[in-house]
């Protein structure tokens, strides 16, 4: 039986203001597993601690929400035992960029092969309102005391640098851009990034639903507004990598890497780098033990009538003297 | 009288004093021994001082003595360190091209050390150079026999027509063994059998080292002759392994179904992880070979988060590490406790605070394994005291996991990690597996955090059909979903802290310590000072004196009642552990509400050994001993 996108939601009291970006970030993920017909028992959301974080309360699959900035860790070893779960880990920028950044370049090396989703609202939410990673040097959101002291974390870019293989933006307001994303990224062969501009209407008054959409930018002649986020398929951009030939490689990375430079009056969003040539982390297990796929961790038998099976006769043999 | 026999090794780090230990262990074992090695090393790769006790005897033991019978030495260093420990009527073997190196020429000697040597040659008149000591040692009975190490090698070289071999200092190890087992004038076909072994995976190598062997064996029994010490064949069993301490909680796991290991690198628990590693690939009956994902993380928070990420698909998950590490994993672990997860964390102390005495032994986290993390929650904090046991209590901590749906601290330390052992072949027969709660099937609504009367609510794992459940470090109601109603919360408070009292009734008692003799003069420990408290209550029963001991291995919850019970009748409560303060003492002050009468704790970084334990269990016995004995020997 078909299921629906009611199936993937759940009763729980969604307690984001209202406005809130995440709002779409949640919907479009629902809208996603349905399209795919995920059954619900094979998906899980691993969601790291923020706003954002409340996000595996409201999906009606397996929801395991975890720490703050840790998310990416055990949604790994999840997917490692079970390959076959559909995983999406998502959190904040904070929890991603800042304190859990180093699980962030070690998982782009790795590349375990499931999606990892950024809301980025540019401050802390849950906390009040804070600078987060991805907030420019100089720039005062609403809360802060003082223009912000740090300079800002390139998440596109360190996802790239970092070893990701599907890297791509996305806007929280444009459900169906996101939705087709979020598709495209969970059926990537290796681990997906996916940046989602998300404003914060409660803390950030600068990266606004306005700001994006331009209306400080009036078109002299339309006098319409000129919005900020265009999407680069429009642009004929190739962010595949067709072949396994180092140039065409460093020229895709390169213009990814120059892409994700672009922010200001023109916001590129889309699918920045995608190469399924990288091999996922499954073969390089598969590669070491070859009944990994079909006998993983989540499906070995290991006892029988509460024995062992598991015959270590060899080792304890090489060990006697 | 038991042939109780102890041999010293020692050299820079990088020498191969490890391997030439190894060799001289499983020599010794072939011929029936019974083994207790201890390797002792700085934080170091190249140059430091490293060096290895071997321990023989016809009986069982599970300890080191202070001294040794015979040493070989490859350096000035080793000399300066240990020629003073050496027994009367013992050997030295030592590479006589060090004789005139003077305390200033070995830059290796830490400062306060080299003050303290000073002040001894000072005080003997002597002059502070390897030649005096060695005088020093003659004249206390030890008989030196120095040998070139470089021209042993040369004439080795030269009988085998390659003179290239004499620059080949990594045969100093093979050159080592053989000189000890020719003047001991054991028979050398184990010597050969063992080198074949060792070097299996390198064929172009055993021919040359077994001519190295020949030759230096050889050598040593025409020119040391005069020595009368000896070895020889006692009759081997075929029951019995030689085993590195790491390797016990490692095929525990195997055992045991364990198919999920996260570690970051960290002395001394990284052993472990790397001999998982290599067996990756199991065995199974009647059913196609298995396998366990060992990944080694970015960090140890990351190590812990895969570990329960892993272990929330059904799979027995572990991650071991050391003090450092298990501090970066605190909050996780209290995500574990909230979730009910079932996670083993095999904690392998070494000496803290802080990087502390990071290649050396030390009990100081009992404590913080108990405490760790913040917020209320049930944990179990379990504790083995020798490799044997870790292989068997291993199985028993993922029982106790799945049974109480909690995280599991299984504590060894590096002594036991670094300790080489002859045992009794594990038996895996012996380890039973329990899932407890665990679901294979769901039909209908399922709550993941169902109240019940035992605390334990029946467990599903993602991937299984109709058991969908949330997790979440915040308060949760049944399901898993974020509560803050404060009815709730006590509700779910008392569910998990309901685990506790079916921890403490549910272990059996044997499980939660084990008792040894009779206890109107008793000894409580924890952990790996089981061996040498062992070896000396044996020393005191055959001077006619009776001494008890109880191991606790269940540390938390603790088991008040039941060691309240075993101590109602003791007169003399000795509390032995190696840290400072009395861990384990606290422990019993706080649920007994008795102080031990004595206390013997070390906290030098180095284990104890029997002889230590022995003489300050004799001055209890005299009635001679302060309340605080503070052990101190070794290197
Ligand atoms: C270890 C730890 N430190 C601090 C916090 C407090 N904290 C909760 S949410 C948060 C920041 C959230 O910001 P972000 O990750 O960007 O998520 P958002 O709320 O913006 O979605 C912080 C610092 C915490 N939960 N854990
Ligand atoms: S604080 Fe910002 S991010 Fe958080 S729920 Fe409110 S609007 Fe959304
Ligand atoms: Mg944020």
């Amino acid at each position: 039986m078909a299921t629906k996108l009611g199936d993937y939601k759940t009763q729980v009291h969604n307690d984001w203001c209202p406005g809130c970006g995440d709002f779409g970030i949640v919907n479009a993920i629902q809208m996603s597993l349905t399209e795919m017909q995920i059954p619900r028992h094979k998906a899980a959301i691993f969601s790291g601690i923020g706003c954002s974080g409340k996000t595996s309360h409201f999906i009606n699959v397996y929801g395991v929400h975890t720490l703050h900035g840790r998310v990416l860790t055990f949604a790994q070893g999840a997917k490692i035992a079970n390959p076959e779960m559909t995983i999406v880990a998502v959190g904040g920028d904070g929890d991603g960029l800042g304190i859990g950044a180093g699980h962030f370049v070690a998982a782009g090396r790795r590349n375990v092969n499931m999606t990892y989703i950024i809301f980025d609202n540019a401050v802390y939410g849950l906390t009040k309102g804070q600078a987060s990673p991805t907030l420019k040097l100089g720039e005062q959101t609403k809360s802060l005391a003082n223009p912000n002291s740090n300079y800002n974390v390139n998440p596109i870019a360190l996802a790239i640098s970092s070893g990701f293989t599907f890297v791509a933006r996305s806007y929280s307001y444009d459900v169906r851009q996101l939705k087709n994303i979020i598709t495209a990224a969970i059926k990537h062969k290796g681990l997906s990034f996916i940046d989602i501009l998300q404003p914060c209407p409660t803390y950030n008054d600068l990266y606004t639903r306005d700001w994006f959409a331009g209306i400080d930018q009036i078109n002299e002649e339309t006098k319409k507004p000129t919005p900020r986020i265009y999407n680069l398929s429009d642009t004929g951009y190739d962010p595949v990598v067709h072949y396994s030939t180092i140039t065409e490689l460093n020229e895709k990375l390169s213009q990814a890497l120059e892409k994700s430079l672009e922010w200001g009056n023109k916001i590129p969003t889309g699918i920045f780098y995608k190469n399924e040539l990288i091999t996922p982390y499954t073969k390089r297990i598969t590669d070491k033990i070859p009944n990994y796929l079909e006998n993983p961790a989540a499906k070995q038998k290991i006892s029988k009538n509460g024995k062992s099976t598991t015959d270590v006769s060899d080792i304890l043999d090489s060990l006697k003297i | 009288m038991a042939f109780d026999y102890s041999w010293l090794i020692g050299g820079p780090q990088g020498s191969g004093v490890d391997t030439a230990a190894n060799i001289f262990s499983r020599v010794s074992a072939k011929l029936g021994y019974h083994i207790f090695g201890k390797r002792e090393y700085h934080s170091n790769i190249m140059g430091e001082h490293s060096y290895f006790v071997v321990r023989l005897s016809d009986e069982k033991i599970s300890s080191n003595v202070n001294g040794a019978n015979i040493m070989v030495a490859y350096d000035a260093e080793t000399l300066i360190r240990h020629c003073l420990e050496i027994f009367k009527g013992g050997a030295i073997i030592y590479d006589s091209s060090v004789i005139d190196t003077t305390i200033d020429e070995i830059p290796t000697l830490e400062v306060g050390y080299k003050k303290r040597l000073l002040e001894f040659f000072k005080s003997k008149n002597m002059e502070p150079n390897v030649s005096s000591i060695i005088d020093l040692a003659k004249k206390n009975g030890v008989k030196v026999y120095p040998v070139s190490f470089r021209d042993v090698l040369a004439n080795i070289a030269n009988e085998l027509g390659k003179p290239e071999l004499s620059r080949m200092v990594r045969l100093f190890n093979i050159l080592g063994v053989s000189f000890s087992l020719g003047i001991l004038k054991a028979p050398i076909e184990p010597l050969l059998e063992t080198i074949e072994d060792t070097f299996s995976k390198k064929p172009s190598i055993i021919e040359l080292n077994k001519k190295a062997a020949n030759f230096s064996y050889n050598y040593a029994s025409a020119k040391f002759s005069d020595f009368q010490d000896s070895i020889s064949n006692n009759g081997k069993s075929e029951n019995t392994l030689l085993v590195q301490g790491h390797q016990g909680s490692a095929l525990g796991k195997m055992v045991c179904g364990c198919r999920f290991q996260s570690y970051y690198p960290i002395t001394p628990a990284s052993d472990e992880s790397e001999f998982l590693e290599t067996h990756e690939i199991l065995q199974v009956r009647e059913d196609r070979p298995g396998s366990t994902s060992i990944i080694q993380t970015e960090d140890e928070i990351s190590a812990i988060g895969m570990a329960i990420g892993a272990s929330l698909t059904g799979v027995r998950s572990a991650t071991s590490t050391s003090g450092p590490g298990f501090s970066l994993m605190a909050e996780t672990l209290g995500w574990a406790g909230i979730n009910e997860v079932p996670v083993v964390i095999t904690l392998f102390q070494r000496s803290g605070p802080s990087t502390g005495l990071p290649t050396r032994h030390g009990q100081d986290d009992l404590l913080f394994a108990i405490n760790a993390g913040h917020g209320e929650f049930p944990r179990i904090v379990y504790a083995s005291g020798d490799v044997e046991d870790s292989f068997y209590d291993t199985g028993k901590c993922f029982n106790f996991a799945d049974i109480f749906q909690v995280p599991v601290i299984h504590i060894l330390d590096k002594f036991i990690a670094s300790s080489i052992v002859t045992c009794n072949r594990f038996d895996p027969d012996l380890v039973s597996i329990d899932r407890g709660k665990l679901l294979e099937k769901i039909d209908g609504d399922y709550k993941r955090f169902a109240l019940s009367e035992d605390g334990i609510s029946p467990r599903s794992k993602l991937g299984l059909e109709n058991g969908i459940f949330w997790n979440t470090g915040d308060e949760s109601d049944e399901y898993g979903h974020i509560t803050e109603d404060p009815v709730t919360r006590i509700q779910m408070m008392d569910k998990r802290q309901t685990k506790v009292e079916q921890i403490i009734s549910l272990i059996p008692k044997e499980d939660q310590a084990v008792v040894y003799g009779k206890l109107d003069i008793c000894i409580v420990s924890w952990g790996s000072p089981k061996g040498p408290i062992l070896d000396a209550i044996e020393m005191h029963k055959q001077d006619g004196y009776e001494i008890g001991f109880i191991d606790i291995k269940l540390l938390h919850p603790f088991p008040t009642d039941y060691i309240k019970s075993l101590l109602i009748d003791s007169s003399i409560v000795i509390d032995i552990e190696a840290n400072m303060t009395g861990q384990l003492a606290s422990l019993i002050k706080e649920n007994l509400l008795r102080d031990p009468d004595y206390y013997i704790l070390k906290y030098t970084g180095r284990p104890m050994t029997c002889t230590e334990i022995f003489d300050s269990l004799k001055k209890i016995l005299e009635k001679k001993a302060e309340k605080k004995q503070v052990l101190s020997y070794g290197d």
